[in-house]
């Protein structure tokens, strides 16, 4: 048992969520966290989504690993991705159809999320299923975190609530503040992200490129 | 089995003895690029088979798509009867939201507030046949296609409404709704709209409740045109017919004007029969 939370595996499940972030320091995945960051709720949903699905995509490439041929394995992972994908919202309509209702294109996104093909390829072609089980949850907590924080700034600047809870009172609006309708718009997503990548920059000395 | 076997990995040389030579007699090479070469039965550790070959490649993408083809449509023959059960019930959903009634049960609620389900002739504005509970459509833009007008006709505390679904396209994909009239036929008691994947924060505000209301009370026909109409935010001429649309969601407004004019065009007939 102590060898599941070994220092090393607990060094894969951590390292994504922070140090070896895969948004901010791999630079993966940013087309999706342009589209769903503008409202909280939909980060939240697909950030956790993803991270199931990464978790147990590696899982089975984990398991498949030795016996996938060299040249088709980008097309075995993706085949692996696109069925659980499908099997998931399948399941979600079937049984939770507000939540799939809400996911809408979202889940169809997870298919071409890049660090879920960027973590079998890199990782659960060449680790065991436990480890790769490890490995694709943190890197999707990872990446739920940075699309959580930048929905947060997105949703409070663009429409004065959070979690469609409005934060900034009416007074201030019968102040002349006003809501940023740019914040809305994709570029604005890119904008915190990059934030984001110069706030960790800043602090880790190791990730400065000389 | 008393003697190993040894390979050399730069020429090849297999030598047999207890450990690896020092030094390779034939390239001089030394200890570390021997390998032991195991026989028999057990398991080679090299792979047993050439994952690399065609045939291997070929035979394993054949049985993978056989053996997930089988397995997603074994899952969803499985899950159909639940995921139609769940659609037939958000329709009821949208139709009772349309009517602003408070929903616990969509499928006990919508029997209590929903008296029928009719379709209209539209050249004569005539109810033609009744679509019995079983039969209950969900996918309202196949239905107009196929010439099938639906009109709900509701009983909020004793007072008759009427509820019809349009449909129309936003900017991403399909765009629907119920518009909910008063039993003038004639002054909107509510509408719902919803999307397929409109933008968030933008377009998709047209689900939001605060987009919806403000058609309460508007007026849809003027004469025999329909009048009701989403127009650019802040350029609301006549307060009577027009509401306000989405500003940074123009296509999706526009999306919705084009939806209500052409859909209920189709109705002007029933709506101006008054009888």
């Amino acid at each position: 048992m102590s060898q599941l939370f070994s220092k090393k595996n607990r060094e894969v499940f951590s390292s994504p969520i922070s140090m070896n972030n895969p948004v901010t320091v791999q630079v993966l995945g940013i087309c999706s966290a342009l589209a769903v960051t503008a409202k909280l709720e939909p980060a939240i949903v697909m950030g956790l989504s993803v991270t199931v699905i990464t978790a147990f995509s590696n899982v089975v490439i984990s398991l498949l690993r030795k016996t996938v041929p060299n040249r088709i394995r980008i097309i075995v992972q993706l085949v692996v991705v696109a069925a659980l994908v499908t099997i998931v919202s399948e399941i979600l309509k079937a049984f939770a159809y507000d939540v799939s209702v809400q996911l809408s294109v979202y889940v169809g996104l997870i298919i071409t999320n890049c660090i879920l093909m960027g973590r079998l390829e890199a990782f659960a072609m060449s680790n065991g299923p436990w480890e790769s089980f490890l490995d694709g949850i943190g890197n999707g907590l990872g990446y739920a975190k940075i699309l959580v924080i930048v929905a947060f700034f997105r949703e409070l600047l663009g429409s004065g609530t959070l979690l469609n809870f409005r934060i900034i009172p009416q007074s201030f609006y019968d102040m002349g503040y006003m809501n940023n309708g740019l914040m809305l718009m994709p570029p604005m997503a890119l904008i915190i992200v990059a934030c984001i990548i110069w706030f960790q920059r800043s602090r880790n000395k190791d990730l400065q490129e000389k | 089995m008393a003697t190993k076997k040894f390979k050399c990995k730069v020429c090849g040389y297999v030598h047999e003895g207890d450990k690896a030579p020092e030094k390779c007699p034939i390239c001089q090479a030394p200890a570390s690029e021997f390998e032991e070469i195991v026989e028999g039965g057990a398991a080679p550790k090299k792979k047993g088979m050439d994952t690399n070959s065609n045939t291997y490649t070929i035979l394993y993408a054949v049985i993978m798509v056989v053996v997930v083809a089988f397995f997603l449509a074994f899952v969803n023959s499985s899950l159909k009867a639940t995921q139609d059960e769940n659609v037939r019930k958000d329709t009821k959903k949208q139709i009772l939201s349309s009517l602003g009634v408070e929903i616990k049960d969509a499928t006990a609620d919508y029997k209590t507030y929903v008296v029928k389900d009719i379709l209209i002739d539209p050249a004569t504005g005539m109810e033609t046949s009744v679509v019995e509970d079983a039969a209950f459509a969900t996918n309202y833009d196949n239905e107009a296609k196929a010439g099938k007008y639906h009109v709900f006709v509701c009983n909020i505390d004793g007072a008759t409404k009427y509820v019809i679904p349009v449909n129309g396209a936003g900017l991403w994909g399909a765009i629907w709704g119920y518009v909910a009239l008063n039993e003038d036929k004639q002054t909107v008691f509510g509408t719902y709209f919803s999307h397929a994947s409109e933008t968030p924060g933008l377009g998709a505000e047209i689900a939001t409740p605060l987009f919806q209301d403000a058609f309460m009370g508007k007026q849809v026909l003027n004469g025999e045109e329909v009048a009701l109409s989403v127009v650019k935010f802040g350029t609301v001429s006549d307060a009577n017919t027009q509401v306000d649309g989405i500003s940074g969601g123009t296509i999706t407004s526009n999306g919705v004007d084009a939806m209500l004019k052409t859909c209920l065009k189709n109705y002007t007939k029933f709506l101006t029969n008054k009888e």
